[in-house]
């Protein structure tokens, strides 16, 4: 399963993104400063905006104009988007293609999935965000700054709940970060990301 | 209170409720459109729903009249068509308050899908849902408060209304006589005491109506 982007251009402001990537690895960092176009690639794949011209391809299909809902990628924005009017077990199940056993066990949610999404610390936010995309069984996950808004104190857990998530369970895995630190920990590649071009990839030891 | 005014107080509510209720697909449809789409006419729509909001009512009245009549274009058809009338009928009275207080629902509830999060329709997108899921398990529980208020107002207009629905409803006592219009009748009269019992009639429907709004709203959340 490979995500593959095929000249991909569209205008932004104040640069236009213009990348062809092949995501091949297990995980893939696409890497780069703030602003830099990456949260736009996620988008992209995940079918919420439309390239201008170029292609998109999920494990050999082209899917450049098929639906968000058809595409199966599972998308962990960053402000997470939990739905506030539903429970924890709402949230997860919204989707779900599974009874969602191991996803809920790898993650630890069981004792959350009562609660409100208002009671919830943001470590527990991204588990449970992440477990909502999980348990749709993608075939690609987009993870998007996953340790951003989580108090420092926290980060090394979600980080060893990520690192649970990603060698437990073999989805292909595109992070976006700007922490070098997270990319050593989590990732196999690295594509560079600099004002809307690819300015290097690379794969870590 | 008398027999009379019971029928008057029963027919007011019905036609009301029917109206409101009748105007809740077109009304959260349009809201939704607008909130959402943009698309080639939508401004002219948009001054269109708002019209009878500015209107003097009976003008809008004189309009439906006009539309509706058995020699009006619409009327004209549903009388050939299926023998069917409207104008100074209880029928009449619906569309009266239908047209009036379409505007205030449509506009509520536009600001409520506006005010609903756009990256959690997206996200309930990218898992599986389809538009109408999206929109009865996102978009219309989040913007349940706006779309509840804008009911309660549609309602109220539609009790009050009284310039559309004399001009294209009649005032006929016993069939088309609302609150407001009997209200007015029993003043023209000198039956102060009268018109003073159904204003309070109308007091009670308007307490009634605000404790029922938030009550449900309560319990939402």
């Amino acid at each position: 399963m490979s995500v593959v982007l095929r000249d991909v251009v569209l205008p932004l402001t104040p640069f236009t993104l213009d990348v062809s990537i092949d995501f091949s690895a297990r995980t893939t960092a696409l890497y780069g400063p703030s602003g830099a176009g990456k949260t736009t690639v996620l988008e992209l794949i995940a079918g919420l905006r439309r390239p201008r011209s170029g292609h998109i391809e999920l494990g050999g299909r082209d899917v450049t104009r098929l639906p968000p809902r058809l595409r199966r990628v599972g998308y962990v924005p960053q402000d997470d988007a939990l739905f506030p009017h539903m429970t924890v077990r709402q949230n997860i199940f919204y989707g779900a293609r599974d009874d969602g056993a191991s996803v809920i066990d790898v993650l630890e949610i069981a004792p959350l999935l009562g609660r409100g999404v208002r009671q919830l610390s943001g470590g527990e936010r991204k588990r449970v965000a992440l477990a909502r995309a999980l348990v749709t069984r993608p075939e690609v996950l987009l993870l998007d700054e996953p340790l951003s808004g989580v108090d420092v104190a926290l980060r090394d857990r979600v980080l060893q709940y990520l690192q649970r998530v990603l060698t437990e369970l073999p989805i292909p895995t595109i992070y976006v970060t700007h922490q070098m630190e997270e990319v050593r920990a989590l990732c196999e590649e690295m594509v560079i990301l600099e004002r809307g071009s690819v300015v290097r990839a690379l794969r870590l030891e | 209170m008398s027999s009379a005014e019971w029928q008057i107080l029963g027919l007011t509510l019905r036609t009301a409720a029917l109206a409101t209720l009748l105007i809740v697909p077109p009304g959260l449809a349009m809201a939704w459109l607008l909130a959402r789409h943009r698309w080639r006419g939508k401004s002219l729509v948009e001054t269109l729903v708002a019209l009878p909001l500015v209107m003097p009512p009976v003008a809008t009245g004189l309009l439906l009249l006009e539309l509706l009549g058995r020699r009006g274009p619409l009327g004209g058809w549903l009388h050939r068509t299926f023998g069917l009338d409207i104008v100074f009928t209880w029928r009449a009275v619906v569309v009266a308050m239908m047209v009036m207080s379409f505007p205030l629902l449509v506009r509520a509830a536009r600001v409520a899908f506006e005010e609903v999060n756009e990256r959690l329709e997206q996200i309930a997108r990218t898992l599986g849902a389809s538009n109408t899921r999206v929109f009865f398990t996102i978009t219309l529980p989040l913007a349940a408060r706006g779309v509840a208020a804008g009911l309660l107002l549609a309602f109220a207009r539609a009790v009050g209304e009284f310039g559309a629905t004399i001009l294209v409803a009649g005032n006929i006592p016993g069939r088309t006589t609302t609150l407001s219009l009997a209200i007015y009748n029993l003043v023209q009269l000198g039956r102060d005491a009268d018109a003073f019992r159904l204003l309070g009639v109308s007091v009670l429907i308007a307490f009634a109506a605000v404790w029922i709004t938030e009550a449900f709203l309560r319990r939402r959340t």
